[in-house]
């Protein structure tokens, strides 16, 4: 036994001095952030031309990456879809500390801007000229890209402002009115479900983002943070008890079909009428359009339900951005590339293929509030979704590392759909496993 | 695992040893020597160098990773056996292993029993089309684990799925297989179905390889069916038995395709940390914990390669 135990020390003694010398091949490369970049030198970039590469999964850059390097000869643009979401954020930190193959320019949804904004691994865009885009932009997108701040750490793509999509044949069958507040939208479920038992309001089994953008919506603010660092968690204030007083009924008398988003059974119950109403983004027509094909011409687009009547508050739900990783090559042609996209004539491109934009001029626009939804019986649903970005309260925060929060969303807060626990308890400890992990994580957690 | 690499090189040297000791008795010119000490290298070295690369450096690696903590704020700090320490107060680290101790304790002994009843039904020779069944029982073990549970989870559907479909052709209102009470059976049905063959396979080879004579001479004393299958037959496969409850033990301490498929149905019965792996992906990557991640890792693999030795040493104990 004596003698195995040495061997082992021995035989670890040599792991280690070999993963050492291993790991202290790493890259110290360190790229700076808020220099000053002027036009001049964005402009020369793009007459030298040269390479640059995209990561994003969103499909309408594609039209607009092929535009860029029509207009701007010996520029290409590799666009290249690292992975949706948290895959590609994932891809994007381990290329960031390996310090090698780290993309030009990188998609990154709002609520995960701020991790990477946090160690400064996105580069600030104030010295670009970007902080004067503020009135470009509805309010919403541009609190996320800024946290408030005079940094402007990405430059916003798209928006969510929501609005509730509901299926018209199914409440005019079961003559139930069209929901205008919360309260009317806990009695139309109650009556859908007692008319019909196989048919429920809306499907919720718990979904940190849907979640939040409720407690945005209902003038709960559970997240502060201050210098990046200095954060304080607290789902004990008005606009949460609002929304879990309200949630909680909806999930004690059953009206909430438990069907997982974005799964087979999901989009079926869209189809077939068992699942009647959909608050959420704007982004969604193009989704209705492709997955749920049968139902066309049975839903319609109305204001998201109210917390108080007669007020308009809405939220952001989703929406993303685009951000120049500090480690990339070429940032000016980076950066003339994002602007592009983002704020010049890309946006254009983008909306005319479905996407929805985050840039005020557009959603003020005759032209793109008159455009008639087929999907929707003819209707013009981007009245309601401009109004909608124009009411976001633009005060919202993100957690510096809510990717993780989000993620163990269902192991406490979820519970509440599962069992008996109440939903406010649920986010009690949905707010308890955050702080731990902001406390491990170095943060000053109040 | 990590004092074997050591031992192989003693062995080595060992060779090399009376060699030298010969060559330099004789008083050979110390070119030759030299020549002759690079030989045994050259032989083991091609053995040695692979075995570093592709076994020693990752558990090194993983055991490096374990020392250190990496922060969202304040970067990369060694920081000893702390996180060695928080692994062993991790409470939902340890409510993971539970929950896989428990599907150990139901679901092998179940499978295992089905597929020692399948293999004797057919070495028994008395059924029609063997062949037939043979492969029919082992082909869910050809499907890959990913669409199986797929394919589960579509049955396992209460609205839409076979399930609904089941309750409103009779009536009834069957549990829902994916609440949190009934996830961890529902799991086990899906990972039996996919073993089950498999085993069986292990446990029908070991049988053929029994003499025939042994039965001839149970039959000539008058042995039963069933007096041949406990006193000739599971002793000899006893190694075979021993051999599949060591492969399902590591197979449920590392379960992870199948509640991280189920996951998307029943996000609130499955966790993420629900078992100790899907806990170690979880902290790598949605808390970009890898040096969390890897103690976990350590730890979760020490538990497995004991708990395996003590069913080894045991099975082996009682053949002997």
């Amino acid at each position: 036994m004596h003698k195995n135990t040495a061997r082992a020390l021995r035989g670890l003694a040599l792991a280690c001095a070999l993963a050492l010398g291993a790991s202290a091949c790493g890259s110290d490369d360190d790229g700076g952030s808020g220099e000053q970049v002027s036009a001049d030198d964005v402009q020369a970039a793009l007459d030298k031309g040269g390479k640059i590469t995209v990561w994003a999964w969103e499909p309408t850059l594609e039209q607009v990456a092929k535009d860029f390097e029509k207009e701007h000869e010996g520029v290409e643009v590799d666009l290249v879809n690292a992975g949706t979401g948290n895959d590609q954020y994932t891809a994007l930190q381990n290329a960031v500390s390996a310090g090698k193959g780290v993309p030009d320019v990188a998609q990154i949804e709002y609520y995960a801007l701020g991790q990477f904004a946090l160690d400064e691994s996105v580069t600030d865009l104030s010295g670009f000229g970007a902080g004067e885009f503020a009135d470009a932009y509805s309010p919403g997108p541009w609190n996320a890209v800024t946290q408030g701040g005079d940094a402007v750490h990405a430059l916003p793509m798209d928006s969510g402002p929501m609005a509730m999509f509901y299926n018209k044949k199914v409440f005019d069958k079961h003559g139930i009115d069209v929901p205008t507040t919360w309260d009317q939208y806990v009695d139309a479920a109650r009556k859908l479900h007692g008319a019909d038992p196989d048919a429920y309001i809306t499907s919720d089994t718990g979904d940190a983002g849907f979640a939040t953008s409720l407690l945005w919506q209902a003038g709960s603010r559970p997240y502060k943070v201050k210098d990046g660092t200095d954060v304080t968690i607290d789902f004990g204030d008005a606009g949460a008890k609002t929304y879990t007083d309200t949630w909680q009924q909806l999930i004690d008398d059953d009206l909430l079909a438990d069907t997982a988003g974005w799964s087979d059974e999901w989009y079926q119950g869209l189809g077939d009428g068992s699942i009647a109403t959909l608050v959420t983004g704007a982004w969604m027509p193009a989704n209705f359009e492709s997955g749920v094909k049968d139902a066309a011409g049975d839903w319609r687009v109305a204001p998201m339900p109210q917390w108080t009547e007669g007020e308009e508050v809405t939220a952001e739900n989703g929406g993303s951005s685009l951000a120049l990783p500090a480690a990339g090559g070429n940032q000016a042609l980076a950066y003339a590339f994002a602007e592009y996209a983002n704020h010049g004539d890309g946006v254009q491109t983008r909306i005319d293929s479905g996407a929805f934009p985050a840039t005020a001029a557009d959603l003020k626009s005759k032209e793109f509030q008159a455009s008639r939804f087929e999907y929707f019986g003819g209707q013009q649903a981007n009245k309601i979704f401009a109004e909608s970005a124009a009411n976001v309260p633009g005060d919202w925060t993100y957690l510096p590392y809510q990717v993780y929060a989000n993620s163990v969303f269902n192991d406490t807060a979820g519970k509440a759909y599962v069992s008996g626990t109440p939903l406010a308890d649920g986010l009690k400890s949905w707010q308890r496993k955050s702080a731990d992990y902001g406390s491990q994580q170095g943060f000053t957690v109040h | 695992m990590l004092w074997r690499p050591s031992g192989a090189t003693e062995k080595g040297t060992a060779m090399a040893t009376p060699q030298s000791v010969y060559a330099g008795r004789t008083a050979s010119p110390p070119a030759r020597r030299a020549r002759r000490s690079w030989t045994g290298w050259g032989f083991i070295g091609p053995f040695t160098l692979v075995f570093a690369l592709v076994f020693l450096a990752p558990i090194a690696y993983s055991v490096h990773l374990s020392l250190f903590q990496d922060r969202l704020v304040g970067g990369t700090t060694f920081v000893g056996l702390d996180n060695y320490e928080q692994a062993l107060r991790d409470s939902e680290f340890w409510a993971g292993l539970g929950r896989v101790s428990l599907f150990l304790a139901v679901q092998v002994p179940v499978m295992l029993f089905l597929a020692l009843l399948m293999a004797l039904a057919l070495d028994s020779g008395r059924l029609y089309g063997k062949g037939f069944f043979r492969v029919t029982i082992f082909l869910p073990y050809a499907v890959p684990a990913v669409v199986a549970t797929l394919m589960w989870g579509f049955m396992y559907g209460t609205r839409f799925g076979l399930l609904g479909d089941v309750n409103e052709a009779l009536g009834t209102s069957l549990p829902d297989p994916l609440s949190p009470d009934l996830v961890l059976a529902s799991i086990g049905t899906i990972v039996t179905w996919e073993f089950v063959g498999y085993n069986m396979l292990i446990f029908y080879a070991a049988l053929r390889v029994i003499p025939h004579s042994l039965y001839e001479a149970a039959e000539i004393d008058g042995a039963g069916q069933l007096r041949v299958i406990t006193a000739i037959k599971l002793p000899a496969i006893r190694g075979a038995l021993v051999i599949a409850t060591i492969f399902s033990i590591i197979g449920s301490f590392q379960l992870f395709n199948e509640p991280s498929i189920l996951q998307s149905l029943a996000p609130n019965a499955i966790t993420t940390s629900y078992t100790p792996n899907l806990y170690t992906y979880a902290l790598s990557f949605s808390g970009q914990q890898h040096n969390y991640a890897a103690t976990v890792a350590i730890v979760m693999g020490l538990v497995t390669m004991v708990i395996a030795y003590v069913v080894q040493l045991r099975g082996m104990r009682k053949a002997a």
